[in-house]
């Protein structure tokens, strides 16, 4: 089997055997309400993981994402309640401020050569201290766009909701698959993961390269600002805070190795799903402080980085055949 | 065989290349022919790289001009000069571990179709490649998941397919055994046969003659000459390349038959796979044993194995008739060994420290945490052994890369006297010094040797060897291949020892050289 796809295997494994085990104890969860409502409240999330395991897969990191989120929801309050702009007006201004954003450190990681962490841990609390400069209260949403898109939903078999914000992720983790296994851009992604050097000199346009994965990274967090805003109907400098950890979480979990170049965009999917399982786990069981959802998530995590260590290293590698002769 | 080769491919007319003071290269030509394997041979610093990398875009010369298919051409950087037919497979495999074989050939250049990749295609594609190269493997597997050797083809595959005029092999079979080193010759062959220039660099002179058609040889940032290699043998090659004409003797009548003291370190059967054969050697008080080679034979390998830096896998080591255990160059030292490094800044000298810290610090390693050196015995220890070998500094607190290289590697040699060793090793001593130290620094080998040192020298400069060995080890393959002794301790059969011709009379060379 393909290196990466085992980790793969192994997270979708462990996710049906979770989801088995809660449903054997909660039947209920076995309905596509749940489903529904699974896909809504982690759409954010999962449309910020799916610009994460860009960013990771070519060998960096993206801690600016959950304030990218945070002022997104600001922005798109103070232009929709202040500005009296259409939000689908305010959501457009927003996705090219994160672009823009994105861009910028991309820009400052391959020309200043300074390291993705330092970089994006700068953007995140220049996004952070933006978002509470422009509003240090939360601003409620009152539009009728925001109550249409609220009612709008998919019917699904069973009676379950695929809301607007479920079917957006769906969607981006669609094209995110596209981009990064079927385009040379997302080819150049791994290439910069595998080995910066060989990618250079294999004529792959780095900076290029570089400063779009952060566009885009900053712009799916922009995204996943709009859809926390259609989700709360509310702005505030505080919302998703560490959401870019969540982010990396799922990326990891989802079989991407942290230090690039092995992944698939499919499996950050499943990294979403198992951690928004263990969070409805949580609420079905109703006994449990929701604090046992990070508990549970870094032993996965933990478990994770084990997991990917043997799959990839101690493995003993398997040498083919030199010659068919 | 002019500089103005009619049918040259690609071409180099009086290429100079200046770092600094150092020309690296000085009024170099060199011209490949479509069609033919050019080998380019020199030792370290002898300017190979550099003139691979003039030729391949990543320098520009400071004089001269790069000519291709007889139009001068100036390129930016090596994808520059991919794109314009010139391709550069390096010593490490530079490719991507983490992608499939089909996407290292095509990376930056998959045909799409509506912005798709047309993965099918490539990989059909990256097959019937692969397959002229003798390569019949499943393309989608991970280029890591395959040997080095087919690792290299694919490189190789790769820059023929982008480039497809001239293929430069810089040391591509440093990391293949024996078996693939001729599978890469037969490809390497087969892209001769249909019109590519090839530069072949490496240090193997046997592959030179196994492969190339015509060796260009480097020394000092000169080119010495061009030959068909149906003209010279391997000791016209070694000679070229090290310089030393055989006519010459510095070797001081009587030392190598002087009489030594008593064995003071015995290596019997000192070997680790891959790295060096074993090889038995005694060393007495007052005694130099020198060591030549090639760059590459193992000759610092050697050294490292002795100084415990590396870790022997089979034979013994006995210090003064007993038994020693050396698994770490505390060991050694401990054993009364010192080890000056070929590269000192590298390895050696302690740059920032002064003269003085950087004398006594082995012996303060030696003593332990527990019993400092105080002040005033340093400054006597420093002032004692700086007289001793004449070290030229203003005063013993100057940070000690303020110094001539040939200073430097006196304050190195401070340094392990200062520990009253009974054994000393010196890889290239005289490596970047300036050649009017480098008398003093054999003079001063000399004198530890009269002193009743016993001495292990490694070097590239043939007389200097001769000046001051008492016997010889030639290096080869990683294997010690002759100990001279006597009248045999000259430049002319050392050359003949590394280039691995039948043992002459030496009366009989005599009559051979010029």
């Amino acid at each position: 089997m393909n290196r990466s796809l085992r980790p793969l295997v192994a997270t979708a494994a462990i996710f049906l055997l979770a989801y088995m085990v809660a449903v054997a104890q909660f039947p209920a969860m076995a309905s596509t309400r749940v489903l529904g409502n699974f896909l809504t409240d982690n759409a954010f999330l999962g449309i910020a993981a799916v610009g994460m395991t860009f960013v990771i897969l070519s060998g960096g990191i993206d801690l600016s994402v959950g304030a990218v989120i945070g002022f997104t929801t600001v922005l798109i309050a103070v232009l929709v309640m202040w500005a009296g702009l259409h939000p689908l007006l305010a959501f457009a201004i927003a996705l090219i401020v994160a672009a823009l954003f994105g861009a910028g450190m991309g820009a400052a990681i391959y020309y200043l050569r300074v390291p993705s962490f330092i970089v994006t841990l700068a953007g995140m609390f220049l996004a952070r201290g933006a978002a509470s400069v422009l509003s240090p209260d939360s601003i409620g949403i009152k539009h009728s766009f925001y109550t249409t898109v609220s009612k709008s939903y998919l019917l699904m078999p069973g009676g379950g909701r695929l809301s607007v914000v479920g079917i957006m992720m769906l969607l981006v983790f669609l094209a995110g698959i596209v981009i990064a296994h079927r385009t040379r851009f997302g080819s150049y992604v791994y290439a910069l993961g595998g080995s910066e050097t060989s990618a250079a000199l294999m004529g792959v346009p780095v900076a290029r390269t570089t400063i779009l994965i952060y566009t885009l990274s900053s712009t799916l967090a922009g995204l996943a600002g709009v859809v926390f805003s259609l989700y709360t109907s509310a702005g505030y400098s505080l919302n998703a805070l560490g959401v870019e950890l969540d982010a990396i979480a799922a990326v990891v979990i989802g079989g991407t190795l942290l230090t690039g170049g092995y992944g698939l965009v499919a499996g950050t999917f499943i990294g979403v799903m198992l951690q928004g399982l263990v969070q409805t786990y949580i609420v079905f069981d109703g006994t449990l402080s929701s604090w046992w959802t990070k508990i549970v998530i870094g032993a996965l995590l933990f478990m994770f980085i084990l997991l990917q260590r043997l799959l990839h290293s101690a493995a003993p590698r398997r040498r083919k055949r030199l010659w068919t002769a | 065989m002019t500089a103005q080769d009619a049918e040259a491919l690609l071409e180099a007319r009086g290429i100079v290349k200046i770092f600094g003071q150092h020309r690296a290269l000085d009024d170099v030509s060199f011209a490949l022919r479509a069609g033919e394997v050019h080998a380019l041979l020199g030792e370290n610093g002898a300017g190979k790289s550099t003139l691979i990398k003039i030729l391949t875009g990543a320098y520009r010369p400071d004089g001269g001009e790069v000519r291709l298919q007889g139009a001068p051409v100036s390129f930016r950087d090596p994808l520059h000069a991919q794109s314009h037919g010139i391709g550069t497979v390096y010593q490490e495999v530079n490719l991507l571990p983490n992608r499939s074989v089909a996407e290292n050939l095509f990376l930056g250049h998959q045909p799409t179709r509506w912005g798709l990749v047309r993965r099918k295609e490539i990989e059909a594609r990256a097959r019937n490649i692969l397959v002229t190269y003798g390569l019949d493997i499943d393309v989608r597997e991970e280029l890591s998941s395959f040997s080095v050797a087919v690792q290299q083809i694919v490189a190789i595959a790769r820059a023929v397919e982008l480039s497809g005029k001239v293929l430069v092999l810089d040391e591509p079979t440093a990391s293949l055994d024996r078996n693939e080193v001729d599978r890469l010759f037969d490809v390497i062959r087969s892209l001769k046969a249909r019109g590519l220039g090839i530069i072949f660099i490496t240090h193997f002179l046997d592959q030179v003659f196994a492969l190339a058609d015509r060796v260009t040889i480097l020394r000092n940032g000169r080119k010495i000459a061009t030959h068909a290699l149906t003209e010279v043998n391997t000791t016209d090659v070694v000679r070229m390349m090290l310089g030393k004409d055989v006519a010459f003797d510095h070797h001081l009548t009587g030392l190598a038959g002087a009489t030594h003291g008593a064995p003071c370190v015995r290596f019997a059967g000192l070997g680790r796979k891959g790295s060096v054969a074993p090889f038995t050697l005694d060393v007495h008080e007052g005694e130099v044993v020198g060591v030549a080679g090639l760059l590459g034979s193992g000759r610092t390998e050697m050294a490292r194995l002795m100084f415990g830096i590396d870790l022997a896998d089979s034979g013994q080591i006995t210090v003064d008739g007993k038994p020693a255990t050396i698994r770490n160059p505390a060991q050694a030292v401990a054993a009364g060994f010192g080890f000056c490094p070929e590269d000192r800044k590298l390895d050696g000298i302690f740059g920032e420290l002064s003269v003085r810290e950087n004398i006594i610090i082995a012996l303060q390693a030696k003593l332990g945490w527990f019993r400092a050196l105080n002040r005033e015995d340093q400054i006597d220890l420093a002032g004692r052994y700086a007289d001793a070998l004449d070290i030229r500094a203003a005063n013993h607190d100057m940070p000690v890369k303020l110094l001539s290289g040939g200073n430097q590697q006196k304050v190195i040699l401070a340094r392990w006297l200062a520990i009253d060793p009974s054994f000393l090793i010196l890889d290239e001593p005289t490596r970047g010094i300036d050649v009017g130290a480098h008398a003093e620094i054999v003079r001063t080998i000399n004198r530890l040797r009269e002193e009743g040192l016993g001495l292990f020298v490694i070097s590239s400069e043939l007389d200097e060897v001769v000046a001051y060995s008492n016997r010889v080890v030639v290096m080869r393959d990683r294997q010690m291949v002759a100990e001279l002794t006597g009248a045999d301790v000259a430049p002319d059969r050392i050359v003949q020892a590394i280039a691995g011709t039948p043992v002459l009379p030496v009366s009989a060379v005599a009559e051979v050289a010029p």
